[in-house]
Order: C-alpha cells, then sequence, then structure tokens
C-alpha cells in the first residue's frame, strides 16, 4: 500500500510534482521501514502511551499519589487498589502514573542539556583541532574513565538533594559521549565542499560552526539521544534507589524498588511494578531509536 | 610496539590525574558542606557541644580545607604517592585499610562477571548469527533486548523475591568469606552474580551477534566460500577471528559497567564491598573515602583500557603505526 506513492503517474503539473514529492516519498519510506518492524511499532506505541501518560496523569491516577492513609498501608491488590498500597497507604499505581512524569521530566532535561553542551564540545574540538581538539577529548576521557553511574552517583551525592540536582548530574554524565558523538560527526562532515566555501567567502569560525557544520552534523544524533533517554531514565531510577535521587515524598520509580525492598513479602508488587514500568520505558526509547536508525540507514537493518 | 605501550601508559597517566583533579573539584565546589555530617556525629557523641563557626573553623583547618584547592591537591596527591589515601573523616579510619579490606570481595565477584559475561556473551552472539533466525537466536535475541532494559537492583529484588522467600533456595543478602566457607559463599553469590550478568550478557550477545553478521557479509568471507575451505575453518578463522576486533574494544567499558553494577548489587544485597563503601561515603559526604575510592575505580577502568589498547595493537598493526 505504501508504494503507492511512487507508482502514481505523473499530473500535468509537472514542475510542481517534481517539487514536492520527493520529500513526501522519504517520509513514506522512513515510514515503511519504521513500521514494517513489529518490535518499532510496539515501541512506537509504548513511547505514545507514556507520553500520553505523564501528561494527562491527573485524570488517570484514581488517587493522590502523595496523600498517606496510614490505616490502609500494605495492602495487596484490590479492586480500589488494584497494584495495592505503599508503607504509608499510597496507592501504588497512582504513584506510578505520578512517577511517569517525573522520569520523563528528569529524562528530557537531562538529554537536552547534556546534547547542547556536549554538541558545543564536540563542536569546538572538531573545528579548531589541534590543542584544544587535544584537550577536550582529555577531558572526556577523563569523564569516561568513571563508570557512569559512578560519576552521576558523586555529582548527585555531593551536589545536595533535589530535582534540579539530579538533572544536573544525569546530564553531566552524559556529556561526554555526546561530545565524542558530535565531534566524530562533524570532522566528517567538516570534509565537505560547502564549509570550503563558506571559508571563501569569509565566514567567520563560529559562523562555520553554528550554520554549516552543526545542522548537517546534527541528524545522526537524533539517534543517540533516543538512546540516551532510556539510558538516563535508567540512571535516575538508580539513584533514586540509592537514596540520592527523587527527594521523598514525590513518585519516583526508582525510590519506590527501594520503598518496596523491606516489605516484599507484604506487598512484593510496591517493588516488583514501578520496575516494570522503567523497563517499558527504557524498552520503548530504546526500539524508538533502533527503529529510527534502521530507517536513516539501511545497511543497518535487521543487524542489530 | 614499545613506543606504542608507553605512550598509551603516559596518556592513561594523564587521563587518571584528570580524574583526580575532577573529583577534588566536585568535592570542593559542589554545594554541600565536607565537614557538616561530620560535625553533626561529633555533636551527637557529645564530644563538642557547640556547633559554631569558630569550631567549624578550627576543625577546616585541622584538616586543611581552608588552604587553596591546588594546594590541598598537591599534598594529597604527594600522600598518595606515598602511600597514604587519608583519613576518614566520619568513621575515623585509615581509607587505605578500609579499602584494602574491600576491595578483594568487589574485585572477586567484578572477576567472576566478567568472565561470565564476556564468554556467556560471546558465544550467545556467536550462535545467534550462525543460526540467524532461527527459534533459539530469535529467544536469545528477545531476551537479550529485554535484558539491556532490566535495572540491575530491580533483577536483584526479583531474585530475592522468588529464589529467597518463595522458594528459600538462596540466602537473602550477606557476604561469606570464601577461604572459610567456600560453598556458602558461592551460595551467596549467585543472586548477585545473576542481577548483573543478565544485562551484561545481553548487551555482550547482541554486539557479538551484529558483529559476526558483519563479517559474514565481508568479502574475503565470500571468497574464502569460493575456495571451497571448510565450513568449520571460514567460521572460526576467517568470521569469529575478525569480528571479534570490535568486541576486545569493548571488553573496557564491560569493566566499567560491572564496576557500576557493583554499586547496585553490594547495596541489595548488603555486600560490604568497593560500591557499598562508596555510595555510604558519598551519604555521608565523608570526601577522604569518596577521593580514594574514585581513584581507585578510575583507575581499574583506565588500566583495562589500556590492557584493551595494547591487546587492540597487537590484534590490528594499523592501529600500532596509525
Amino acid at each position: 500500500m505504501a508504494d503507492k506513492a511512487t507508482v502514481t503517474p505523473p499530473s500535468p503539473d509537472a514542475i510542481g510534482v517534481t517539487a514536492a514529492p520527493p520529500r513526501r516519498s522519504e517520509w513514506r519510506r522512513f515510514a515503511r521501514v519504521y513500521f514494517g518492524r513489529r518490535l518499532y511499532l510496539i515501541g512506537f506505541v509504548i513511547v505514545v502511551i507514556i507520553i500520553l501518560t505523564a501528561i494527562f496523569a491527573p485524570l488517570l491516577a484514581p488517587y493522590d499519589p502523595i496523600q498517606n492513609d496510614l490505616r490502609g498501608k500494605l495492602q495487596g491488590p484490590s479492586l480500589e487498589h488494584w497494584l495495592g498500597t505503599d508503607q504509608l497507604g499510597r496507592d501504588i499505581l497512582s504513584r506510578i502514573i505520578y512517577g511517569t512524569r517525573i522520569s520523563l521530566e528528569i529524562g528530557f532535561a537531562a538529554v537536552f542539556s547534556s546534547a547542547i553542551i556536549g554538541a558545543l564540545m564536540g563542536l569546538t574540538a572538531a573545528h579548531f583541532g589541534g590543542w584544544v581538539f587535544t584537550l577536550i577529548m582529555r577531558v572526556t576521557d577523563a569523564l569516561m574513565a568513571l563508570p557512569g553511574i559512578i560519576l552521576v552517583l558523586l555529582i548527585a551525592g555531593l551536589g545536595g538533594r533535589g530535582i534540579p540536582v539530579v538533572i544536573f548530574a544525569l546530564g553531566f554524565g552524559g556529556v561526554a559521549g555526546m561530545c565524542r558523538m558530535m565531534c566524530g560527526q562533524a570532522l566528517s562532515v567538516k570534509q565537505n565542499d560547502y564549509v570550503l566555501a563558506g571559508r571563501a567567502i569569509g565566514m567567520s569560525n563560529w559562523r562555520i560552526m553554528l550554520t554549516q557544520i552543526f545542522p548537517n552534523a546534527f541528524p545522526p544524533l537524533i539517534v543517540g539521544l533516543t538512546m540516551a533517554i532510556g539510558g538516563v531514565v535508567l540512571g535516575e531510577a538508580g539513584l533514586s534507589f540509592l537514596g540520592i535521587g527523587v527527594p521523598a515524598p514525590n513518585p519516583s520509580w526508582g525510590g519506590m524498588v527501594m520503598d518496596g525492598q523491606r516489605y516484599l513479602l507484604d506487598n512484593a508488587l510496591l517493588s516488583l511494578a514501578p520496575g516494570v514500568a522503567i523497563m517499558l520505558l527504557v524498552f520503548g526509547f530504546n526500539m524508538v531509536g533502533d527503529g529510527v536508525r534502521d530507517a536513516i540507514d539501511p545497511k543497518l537493518r535487521g543487524v542489530l | 610496539m614499545t613506543t606504542y605501550i608507553i605512550r598509551r601508559l603516559i596518556i592513561g597517566v594523564i587521563i587518571l590525574l584528570l580524574v583526580t583533579m575532577m573529583v577534588f573539584l566536585f568535592v570542593r565546589l559542589l554545594p554541600g558542606d565536607p565537614l557538616m555530617v561530620f560535625m553533626g556525629n561529633l555533636r551527637g557523641s557529645g564530644q563538642i557541644n557547640t556547633m559554631g563557626p569558630e569550631e567549624h573553623d578550627r576543625l577546616m583547618h585541622e584538616y586543611g580545607l581552608d588552604k587553596p584547592i591546588y594546594e590541598q591537591y598537591i599534598k594529597w596527591l604527594g600522600d598518595v604517592f606515598q602511600g597514604h589515601l587519608g583519613k576518614s573523616v566520619g568513621i575515623g579510619q585509615d581509607v587505605g585499610t578500609l579499602i584494602a579490606e574491600r576491595l578483594p570481595r568487589t574485585a572477586y565477584i567484578g572477576l567472576i562477571l566478567f568472565v561470565i559475561t564476556t564468554f556467556g556473551g560471546i558465544f550467545a552472539g556467536i550462535y545467534c548469527a550462525l543460526r540467524r533466525g532461527s527459534w533459539i537466536d530469535n529467544t536469545i535475541t528477545t531476551i537479550a533486548n529485554i535484558g539491556m532494559t532490566v535495572p540491575t537492583f530491580w533483577f536483584g529484588i526479583l531474585l530475592i523475591y522468588l529464589f529467597g522467600y518463595k522458594l528459600g533456595w538462596l540466602p537473602l543478602f550477606g557476604w561469606v568469606n570464601p577461604f572459610e566457607d567456600f560453598w556458602g559463599n558461592i551460595r551467596h553469590i549467585i543472586l548477585p552474580v545473576a542481577s548483573v550478568a543478565l544485562g551484561g550478557i545481553a548487551g555482550m550477545a547482541r554486539l557479538v551477534r551484529s558483529c559476526m553478521l558483519e563479517v559474514m557479509r565481508a568479502d574475503y568471507v565470500r571468497t574464502a566460500w569460493a575456495k571451497g575451505l571448510r565450513e568449520r575453518v571460514i567460521v572460526i578463522r576467517h568470521q569469529i577471528k575478525n569480528a571479534m576486533i570490535p568486541v576486545v574494544t569493548v571488553l573496557g567499558g564491560t569493566v566499567g559497567a560491572i564496576l557500576g553494577g557493583s554499586v547496585f548489587i553490594e547495596t541489595v544485597f548488603s555486600i560490604p564491598g568497593m560500591g557499598r563503601l562508596m555510595t555510604t561515603a558519598i551519604f555521608d559526604y565523608d570526601y577522604q573515602i569518596v577521593q580514594a575510592t574514585a581513584l581507585i575505580f578510575g583507575g581499574i577502568v583506565i588500566f583495562s583500557n589500556l590492557i584493551v589498547d595494547i591487546a587492540w595493537g597487537w590484534l590490528d598493526p594499523r592501529i600500532r603505526y596509525g
């Protein structure tokens, strides 16, 4: 069905046709490859559902996520509380639904900030070369020498408590990887003639970087960014699990897993259900990333 | 080759120095007072009654925290070269002794994990690539895709719930010295090892599978088939050998991932190792321990990457002279 666009006979208005369709068929091709594999479709649906859940959390959640009810604590699943209640009597399902907001907020904010800083560093390194390149690369080496979660743990732990600190720490943790990716892309884009042309007409270094190199080096990084969201959400859950992440009354999935560890025999769902939510989110974003990469780069299709 | 190794070694040392500087800056510049928890402890135990600014200043001076950062760093670095990792602010113990006691436990579990993830992942990946599309390939690939998304700590808790509480087969948490009670130790580390291994094997299997599939389409493999070589020879000499080159490069990352995982399993399973030491130190703002553990973690990862670089230069001569 999707092939129809390419088979349609050209309309009399030939100029209009040649101007518009290539772009549309490019999107069609993208969609055909992307939705052609069931896993990617599932990933896409999961991501859409998660985003909708975050937006409409107050409508979907049956209870208040931070209102204690000590008389009804640690109940098992029932018709009133589908997943039961936690150690303070809060409805687990409602907390998971509201937790979507926190996970996505932190995920997007951290990835966005690390993308901007990392991309700037990578661009600078690639564009200026020489000692600037060496310096920036050694700094990223140092950042990457500590295992990711340990670096994030250090910053979040020493930086105090609160959601902004968590975002800062996770964003900082992603800078080095982002910088490397950007630098690699920018180095290859730099070889193009249009960059030389820009120099020939006397564009400044910064202008070449921002108007010539950046727009051409960025699109492949979208895949990396999508994948990074999953990683950051896992990182946030890990921090909150260790008690260094999202502070207490807020519903955070990692924090819920930690709360539940002591009450496994009372209501195991307190620990286990939020973990499933984490996995779904990470799986969804990973699959979307995989799918976009496949659709952009047909060489890799089905290999990874 | 020797110059290559020496050059790598020097770069490694420089990076390790950068890591320690970075951690030093984190401790000094991020908001949070290195002495706050310490003074809280002292007040709790009745050693000082007032927590006034004079007392704070006195302690800052005693620990040398009032000097400029670079001076503190140089002093610390000098101490490290002489083998002194400092004294814990919170628990008052010598950091070197603490680490000597805890590092072997983390290293022991880490080594087991490294062997299991590397070989498990490589075998699974090669098998999947050779039998691409079979039900075993599909099953392993699906498990690998899911395994990549499972949080280590959550999987650990699931395993505790299933095998500890429900089935009662294995102990829930704790640590037993393998030299005193070998089987007891094995029983205690099965669950922690399994919770990190799942993600590790999953990632490795995915990578090996994709590298194998890439190599299987290479021209030299087609040539080998055309020459009429036996399948065994082609698979082992042409495919696996070449597919391993990119796999070797991620082994340094595997070490890092295992160390990162140790933070979680040591918390979930109450294993007194390096990861636990670092987490509690971060909690208590015990900056001497934080600096020392970061030095050790960074050192291990950098050293592993050095080995990988050397192995890579040996496998692929183009790298050495590049």
